[in-house]
């Protein structure tokens, strides 16, 4: 294995040491079974031990793993015939925002989601997932059309922003954002926004606006990145673990300040350790929140939208 | 002591009284008696930039005197993230801008007249914690929309920010969905809902409630924009045009529908509201 985080260390020489044992076992016909069963399960131990205490610093290292499974790994894996569509229709097609048709078991969807990717190649055709305003109007456009065939919309957030720069700018990054949030909050169809990687900022919000936002338990969501809240905030990126820490970004944190409905668990050692188990476990709770989403009429959702993002935050009257 | 060394009060002391008389003008860099500056709305009589407007002075210089009412004045935040940083806890910030503002929260809203039209407007103060866009902010300017939902009357909000509200992390970001639900319902009731962009208007403003005006206006030199100069630099690793991110600039490329001096201001949001027709 590549990469590893610091944290990580300890499970990767355990692994290390498991390898051996294996190749050990097969070269000299020795009999080691009941040793690794003993390693491989103190091994799992750990890795629970490890990624139960993580700290909200460490969250955003794993949220930005690079074996992280991306939008690509999730269709490949739980998708069946995605037909993807391009083109936002005013200016281009953005591969930073994925989008189309897709079938989640029986379930029929409108699939959309920032894609990152896992190499450069990959990386630079798709701006590391950071959307230009194309990309956001891609979406709407998208959700407008699943509207139209009565399909729900499932987006998969997982961006370190909306892109900053010069066309985004010119384009109108803020106005293409704030489109969505205001058609989002009137779609007549179900939503579920699921933030499997990192939610940033207005940028990951722009196709979050959801009947139901689920987070993976190592996903981080947040107003600004600890290295630019700290750079602001405490005039050093270097304070960026502080930063996490005060910014409250983790899955169990926005649970319990009614930001997200659910936390979807990830497999022992993160989503990188077992991309299948993950992607496994994000289509069981897509398909049990559709199945209920389903049942209710256009209007009942677009006031229950209402009522939900009514009641976001914290103040005194 | 020499004649010619103040003491540091003496010196103080004459630095306040000229700036009780003198003001300098932040574009063109003259000295403006204060008097005439504030005479003319805070815009420099030598060059016509646009200085800033406390809420009451812009609301004095809208509305018809004496038809303001102001709504939800006791909204103001909470710390809900008991969040500290690197100079101190956010709820002696909040307190700190309360004294020194006399406000709650960085928008004042309520309802009132623009030449005996009915209209509700929020107007935001960037000197409450630079305008910010926290959990209080968002809520008046829901309840703001809601007003005008429910009694079919038009809504302003004139915008000066810097963005979200760091220190209420996630729920300021919540506060763009949650505006923007609020004025998405007034286009099912057809009611009309003007943006005023005033400097600044930056990131989640921008990217919320500001942008999705049915009408966006914007002051002349206004600084308007998603994300900011220094970290659009850093990213793409080039200068930056000299204009960007101004009123001028944002209107040239299509998202803002007109560039109004203030002294007009009251006029051109009166004549365009005169032309709903419902
Ligand atoms: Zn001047």
């Amino acid at each position: 294995m590549e990469r590893e985080l610091e944290f990580e260390k300890p499970i990767a020489e355990m692994e290390k040491a498991i390898e051996k044992l294996k190749a050990l076992a097969v070269d000299n016909k020795g009999d080691f079974f009941n040793q690794i069963a003993e390693l491989e399960r103190k091994c799992e131990e750990r890795k629970e031990e490890i990624y139960d205490t993580l700290t909200p610093w460490q969250t955003v290292q794993v949220a930005r793993h690079p074996r992280r499974p991306v939008l690509y790994d999730y269709i490949s894996m739980i998708f069946t015939s995605f037909v993807e569509l391009h083109g936002d229709r005013c200016y281009g097609d953005d591969h930073a925002m994925v989008g189309g048709f897709a079938t989640l078991g029986t379930q029929k969807v409108m699939l959309i989601g920032h894609s990152k990717g896992k190499n450069v190649d990959e990386n630079v055709k798709r701006n590391f997932g950071m959307a230009r305003p194309e990309g956001y109007r891609k979406a709407i456009r998208l959700m407008r059309l699943a509207e139209k065939f009565n399909l729900p919309v499932v987006t998969f957030i997982d961006t370190a922003g909306a892109f900053p720069g010069l066309d985004a700018e010119e384009r109108g990054q803020a106005e293409a954002i704030a489109r969505n949030l205001t058609e989002m909050a009137k779609l007549e169809i179900p939503v579920v926004a699921i933030v499997t990687g990192e939610g940033g900022s207005g940028g990951a919000l722009g196709i979050g606006v959801a009947d139901v936002v689920l987070m993976l338990s190592n996903a981080v969501y947040s107003v600004i990145s600890p290295e630019g809240c700290a750079s602001i905030l405490w005039r050093d990126a270097a304070y960026a673990s502080n930063a996490a820490e005060s910014l409250k970004i983790t899955a169990k944190s926005l649970l319990s300040l009614g930001v997200i409905d659910e936390i979807i668990k990830e497999p022992a050692g993160g989503a990188h350790n077992n991309p299948a188990a993950a992607a496994e476990a994000v289509k069981a709770a897509i398909l049990k929140h559709l199945k209920k989403l389903t049942t209710l009429s256009g209007q009942k959702l677009t006031a229950r939208r209402f009522e939900k993002f009514s009641s976001m935050g914290k103040f005194t009257k | 002591m020499p004649w010619f060394i103040k003491t540091k009060s003496e010196r103080e002391a004459k630095k306040k009284l000229k700036d009780d008389i003198w003001i300098q003008c932040q574009s063109c860099g003259a000295h403006v008696f204060r008097q005439d500056f504030t005479n003319n709305l805070n815009v420099c009589p030598k060059c016509d930039w646009h200085g800033k407007l406390t809420a009451y002075e812009r609301i004095g210089m809208i509305l018809d005197s004496g038809t303001f009412k102001e709504m939800f004045e006791t909204i103001r935040p909470c710390d809900p993230l008991q969040f500290v940083d690197g100079k101190g806890p956010y709820s002696e910030k909040v307190e700190t801008a309360r004294a020194k503002t006399k406000l709650n929260e960085s928008i004042v809203t309520g309802s009132g007249k623009i030449n005996g039209l009915n209209v509700v407007m929020g107007v935001m103060d960037f000197r409450f914690l630079g305008g910010s866009l926290g959990s209080g902010t968002g809520e008046k300017i829901l309840q703001a929309a809601n007003y005008a939902y429910d009694n079919r009357v038009p809504c302003i909000i004139f915008s000066a920010s810097g963005g979200a509200r760091m220190h209420e992390g996630i729920l300021s970001l919540m506060q763009m969905a949650k505006t923007c639900a609020g004025v998405a319902r007034l286009d099912e009731r057809k009611i009309p809902f003007i943006s005023v962009l005033t400097d600044p208007t930056t990131g989640g403003v921008s990217a919320s409630y500001a942008m999705v005006g049915d009408v966006n206006l914007a002051e002349p030199g206004a600084l308007i924009g998603f994300a900011g100069r220094r970290v659009i630099e850093q990213t793409i690793k080039q200068k930056l045009p000299e204009d960007f991110q101004t009123a001028e600039f944002v209107k040239e490329h299509g998202f803002v529908d007109k560039i109004v001096h203030r002294k007009d201001l009251k006029e051109t949001l009166f004549t365009i509201l005169s032309y709903y027709n419902r």
